[in-house]
Order: C-alpha cells, then sequence, then structure tokens
C-alpha cells in the first residue's frame, strides 16, 4: 500500500510539473467556465421567471451546472495525455519499470481532481462576484466540489480506457464532441426538472452527470435533503470505483497490443 | 579458431559461464494474424555484448519487449537474469536496464527529472540517487543539459539521457533495441565506444539490437540473425565469417546478367562456390580470391560477358547474411526503410574488414 502511495505521488508530481510548464493549457482551462457562466446567466436569465421553475435566481441555479459541465468536459479531454504517453514511448517505459500500474492510473485521477477542485473553486468564487447566494453554506459547497470531482473521476477514467483501447485521437475527440452536450442538457444542469420533458427526466435518472447535479442541489439549498445526497452521490462513488478498477484492467489488454 | 576470440575479457573467457538470457521457441503472433516471432531461440552469457541481427520487420524489438516483460509470448519460454519473464516479471524488472527504440524520456521534464523519476522508480533514494544520477549526466556528456526539457534535446543527447534512464539503477541486463538508429555518424561512434566501456568495464550483459551490420561487427562477441522471426544463423561474427570458408569474390557487370548463364561459365573455374547475381552485382566465394581473380576474368571473357570491376574481400558479415537469408542485407532493408527510416546510411557490401 505505502509503495502504491509513494508511485502515485512520483507520477502525480511529473504531471504536475508538465501542467505547470504549459500555462496556456491551464488559463484555457479555468477561463472557459467563466465564459460559459456569462453566456448561459445571460442568455437563460429570464427562465427563472418561469412558473414551476422553483428557483429565486436562475444564477444560484446555474452555478453547479456550470461546476458539473466543466468537471465533465475537461475530464474527457483525459485520454489525449494518455494517448500522448503512448505514442511517445513513456508508457511502454513506466511499465518496464517496477512501478506499480495503478500508480499510472491513480496519478491521472489525482491529477483530475485537483484541476477540478481549482476550476470549481474559481466558478464558484466569479458566482459570488455576480450575485449568486449559496444557502446551503460551506458544507453544501464541499458536497458540490465532492461531486463534480467524481464526475470528473469516472469521465476522465473513461477516456483513459477508450485512449487505451482505441488508440487514436479522433476516438477521443469524437466521444467527447458527441457525448458533452447530450450529457450536459439530459440532465438539469440548466434546466430545472419540472419543465423538462417527461421522456428527457427519464432519461436524466440514469445520466451520471444529473446525479451530481441532484446531489450537489440537494446539499446546497437552505434545507438540505441528505438522503437524496446519499443516494445520488452514493451511486457516483460507486461508478467512479468501477470505472477506475476497468482502467486498471486495460493495461492488460493494452500490453497484449504492444 | 578460438572462438573466445572476441569476449570481454581473457580472465572471463576461461570459465564456462552463466547464461544471462535464454530464449526458448518464443511465439509471437500480433492481432491481424503478423507472426512476428516464429519460434526463436537464443541464449546470452553473462557479460558479454550480445547482438541481434537484422532487417526492419525482422522481429528483434517483438524479442526485446517480450524479454523485458512488456509484451507476452503465445508460447515458448525465457529467461532474464536467471528470473522467468512471465512467471518473475517484477523481479525482472529490477534486474534490467531497457533502452526502447522510441525513446521513452518524458519531453516536458528535465534530463535530471527524468533520471531521478527512473532512479526512484527502481528504489534508489535520497543522496544515493542524486550522486548516481549527476555521475551518469556526467559520464554521458550531459551534465550541461542536465537541467534544460528533454524537448530541447538532439536526438544523440536524447539516446545518451535513454541509456542513462537504464543504467541508473545499475542493472544486471542492458537491453538496448536500436541505440544508434537515426544517429549521425559522428555520435554514433560515441555511442559505440560508450556500449563497449560498459561490457569491458562493469561486466553488464548487454543485449543490442541493430540493423547495421557495422554495428554488430564491432560490438557483439556473439551474435544471431534474424529473418521474419527466427534465427538463421548464430554465432561469434568471426565465426560465422569464417563458416563461409574463403574470400568473396565482387564482380561488377557492365549489363545485368542471366544468373543461370553466369552461374554456367563460372563453375568452370576451379575453387568458385555459391555464385549468386543481383542486377549487375555477382558474388561468389573462392578459397583464395587473389589467385582465382584472373581465372575468373578469362572465363567472363570468353562467355562475351563485360566487366566493370572487380575484387576479393575477406568474408563480411553482409555476405554471411547473403548466405544464410539468400539475399543482401540492404535490399532486405529497402522495402521497410523507405517508409520508416528515411536518412539509412548505404550499407558497403565489401564493407569486411576483419
Ligand atoms: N504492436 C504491433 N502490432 C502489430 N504488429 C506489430 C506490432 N509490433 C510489431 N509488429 C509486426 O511484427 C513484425 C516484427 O516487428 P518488430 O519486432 O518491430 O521488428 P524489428 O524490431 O526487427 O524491426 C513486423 O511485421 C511488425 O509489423
Ligand atoms: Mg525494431
Amino acid at each position: 500500500m505505502t509503495a502504491i502511495a509513494a508511485h502515485t505521488t512520483w507520477m502525480t508530481q511529473r504531471q504536475l510539473k508538465a501542467l505547470v510548464r504549459q500555462p496556456a493549457y491551464l488559463i484555457i482551462q479555468f477561463i472557459q467556465p467563466a465564459i460559459w457562466l456569462f453566456l448561459f446567466g445571460s442568455l437563460f436569465r429570464k427562465v427563472a421567471e418561469l412558473p414551476g421553475f422553483g428557483a429565486p435566481s436562475y444564477l444560484d441555479y446555474l452555478v453547479p451546472g456550470v461546476v458539473v459541465m466543466s468537471a465533465l468536459s475537461t475530464s474527457m479531454w483525459s485520454g489525449m495525455t494518455v494517448l500522448e504517453e503512448i505514442d511517445r514511448g513513456i508508457m511502454d517505459r513506466f511499465l518496464v519499470l517496477p512501478l506499480r500500474r495503478s500508480a499510472i492510473i491513480n496519478a491521472s485521477v489525482v491529477m483530475q481532481s485537483i484541476g477540478t477542485v481549482i476550476q470549481s473553486l474559481i466558478i464558484i468564487g466569479l458566482g459570488l462576484a455576480a450575485g449568486a447566494h449559496y444557502p446551503g453554506g460551506a458544507v453544501g459547497l464541499l458536497v458540490l466540489l465532492v461531486v463534480s470531482v467524481l464526475v470528473a473521476v469516472v469521465f476522465s477514467a473513461l477516456s483513459n480506457t477508450i485512449g487505451m483501447l482505441a488508440r487514436e485521437r479522433e476516438t477521443i475527440i469524437g466521444l467527447s464532441v458527441f457525448l458533452l452536450l447530450p450529457l450536459t442538457f439530459l440532465s438539469t444542469a440548466f434546466m430545472a426538472p419540472a419543465l423538462m420533458p417527461h421522456w428527457m427526466r427519464i432519461v436524466a435518472d440514469c445520466n451520471p452527470v444529473n446525479w451530481a447535479l441532484e446531489a450537489a442541489r440537494a446539499a446546497m439549498s437552505a434545507d438540505p435533503d441528505w438522503a437524496r445526497v446519499a443516494a445520488q452521490g452514493g451511486g457516483l462513488l460507486a461508478l467512479a470505483v468501477g470505472v477506475t478498477a476497468l482502467s486498471v484492467l486495460t493495461f492488460r489488454a493494452y500490453q497484449k497490443s504492444v | 579458431m578460438s572462438t573466445q576470440a572476441q569476449d570481454a575479457g581473457p580472465a572471463r573467457a576461461t570459465h564456462p559461464r552463466a547464461l544471462a538470457i535464454e530464449a526458448r521457441d518464443l511465439v509471437k503472433t500480433y492481432p491481424k494474424g503478423v507472426r512476428a516471432l516464429d519460434g526463436l531461440s537464443f541464449t546470452v552469457q553473462e557479460g558479454t555484448i550480445f547482438g541481434l541481427l537484422g532487417p526492419n520487420g525482422a522481429g528483434k524489438s517483438t524479442t526485446v519487449k517480450i524479454l523485458t516483460t512488456l509484451a507476452q509470448a503465445d508460447s515458448g519460454s525465457a529467461s532474464v537474469a536467471r528470473l522467468d519473464v512471465r512467471a518473475q516479471a517484477a523481479a525482472v524488472r529490477r534486474a534490467i536496464g531497457v533502452v526502447a527504440q522510441r525513446s521513452g524520456a518524458d519531453p516536458t521534464a528535465t534530463g535530471r527529472e527524468n533520471l531521478l523519476l527512473s532512479g526512484r522508480i527502481q528504489g534508489l533514494r535520497g543522496r544515493e540517487l542524486g550522486r548516481r544520477a549527476d555521475e551518469l549526466l556526467d559520464r554521458f556528456d550531459l551534465a550541461g543539459a542536465a537541467g534544460r526539457m528533454v524537448r530541447t534535446y538532439s536526438g544523440g543527447m536524447q539516446r545518451r539521457l535513454d541509456v542513462a534512464m537504464g543504467l541508473i539503477h545499475r542493472p544486471e541486463v542492458l537491453f538496448l533495441d536500436e541505440p544508434t538508429a537515426g544517429l549521425d555518424p559522428e555520435s554514433r561512434s560515441a555511442m559505440w565506444d560508450e556500449i563497449a566501456r560498459l561490457s569491458a568495464g562493469e561486466g553488464l550483459t548487454i543485449l543490442l539490437t541493430t540493423h547495421y551490420l557495422e554495428e554488430a561487427d564491432r560490438l557483439a562477441s556473439q551474435l544471431a540473425i534474424v529473418e521474419c522471426g527466427r534465427v538463421v544463423a548464430a554465432g561469434s561474427p568471426d565465426e560465422l565469417k569464417a563458416r563461409l570458408r574463403g574470400d568473396a569474390v565482387h564482380v561488377e557487370l557492365a549489363v545485368p546478367g542471366d544468373p543461370a548463364q553466369l552461374d554456367a561459365v563460372l563453375r568452370q573455374v576451379p575453387e568458385v562456390r555459391e555464385v549468386s547475381v543481383t542486377g549487375t552485382q555477382l558474388s561468389a566465394r573462392a578459397d583464395d580470391g587473389a589467385t582465382t581473380l584472373p581465372a575468373l576474368l578469362i572465363a567472363l571473357e570468353r562467355a562475351g560477358i563485360s566487366v566493370h570491376g572487380i575484387a576479393a574481400a575477406r568474408p563480411s558479415l553482409d555476405d554471411v547474411y547473403l548466405r544464410y537469408a539468400g539475399r543482401r542485407f540492404a535490399e532486405a532493408e529497402e522495402p521497410a526503410s523507405a517508409a520508416s527510416q528515411p536518412a539509412q546510411p548505404a550499407q558497403n557490401p565489401s564493407g569486411g574488414t576483419r
């Protein structure tokens, strides 16, 4: 266990250094959600006035939506890093060293989590500056951070797995483009469930992005529904563990193809 | 003739050695049915440099991947440093250093960071690790560039870093997969010196793959010629050449000749054997090249075949290759190298100097 922790630390440090040395990528990752917050906030402001929406201000409703959407959109590119490392031979070098396989995956998960936490804090801060209210307080925001990290873990692990199996950039790009909008809009990210068509609500119930949003909003309300937080968050956590385990197993398939 | 003549040192040559690498009947088929290895076997004695020589696509890298635990063979078995590569993979990884055909260094990290990470994963810590890294950076002439990102390195620097990374934990067996491919002649010869020193000075066992005849000839004390996933000939370079009996005779014809006709003509000259013709290049073997040449010229002239040049030489590895693979080494290289390695130095067909 300590070996895994040490190996994970080294592999994470390596990626952190690389990230800090490419600040352009970092800046884009943190500016994009601000743009979304501004665009959706302006475009849909009047939505909250619709009867049955059930939130006092659209901005309050929007912040968790943008936080989770940003976690989703950033993490789906994670497989590109894995592919790059495979193409450069870095992956193969690590695989012939006495390095724990899970450390390679763990490092990717930790990196995604760090990025997601920073990104989410920026969005929460921007929301606050624009006048959003967080009636659930610090605990509610903490739950938002946790579920956005879980979303990032699920989709980065998925992206890594697909990267290792398909070994093509196009597959990852295609999948990200194809999945981002349906996963976001087939959820309550920007629209209250009461105003969604019936079939969409049923689809949303099966959408892990929506689980995250439901858990976050339940925790962030003035009167938190903890049973709901536990149910939705628990499902998300189980999925995150499952997909991460799957991506560790993918190494075996990868090593068959080298 | 002594078969130990090329070995690393006289002191060791007198002892029977343990085996550092043993590969038995390795078979590997890739998805889509490419049979990369087709029953490949060889052994490497401790403390020697062993060369796997073959054209692109022969199966050299696949062999290295299996021996270094990256890939698994479909059948057959292999041991490295007396450890089974399948059952004891983790222990094998600690005993070996690997320089893959593609550099595995992280281009966004500095040379020193790459070295330190490899060392840490291999179990080195603290001051000992720092000292070892500095020592290797010095030795591979990278001290000045140690703090620079690897992305800024030249091809030669990157290759030297790869070797340093493979050596950080003082492995028992070092794998070098085409360590000089794509390097300029100067970097190549510097790398050769370094490889020779590693084996002589530290008693390291080195498995070297190459598609340069000259490299195998110069560095390897034992070698195996690999064609289509099988070993077609094995032995020391001198042994392999000696097995050919006699000198190589090369004739440059004025126009491409008819192999059957030329074979018939040359067989009239006593002592001439193994005639082969590719275009205007005619090769044959003769016990004593110098005395056979005049008779050979006369026979060709009588048959009305004009000749641009003729030479006799001690057999080279290229002649060995021709004998066992049935074609010239450069020919075997052409189809694959045209696509993947545009900057191939020309193979000199009569370059045998030993
Ligand atoms: N990962 C792979 N997937 C499919 N085929 C491969 C793979 N690696 C090598 N091959 C095929 O196996 C054969 C041997 O390749 P390789 O071992 O790389 O040869 P060498 O290193 O001698 O040039 C070639 O035909 C090559 O195309
Ligand atoms: Mg190769």
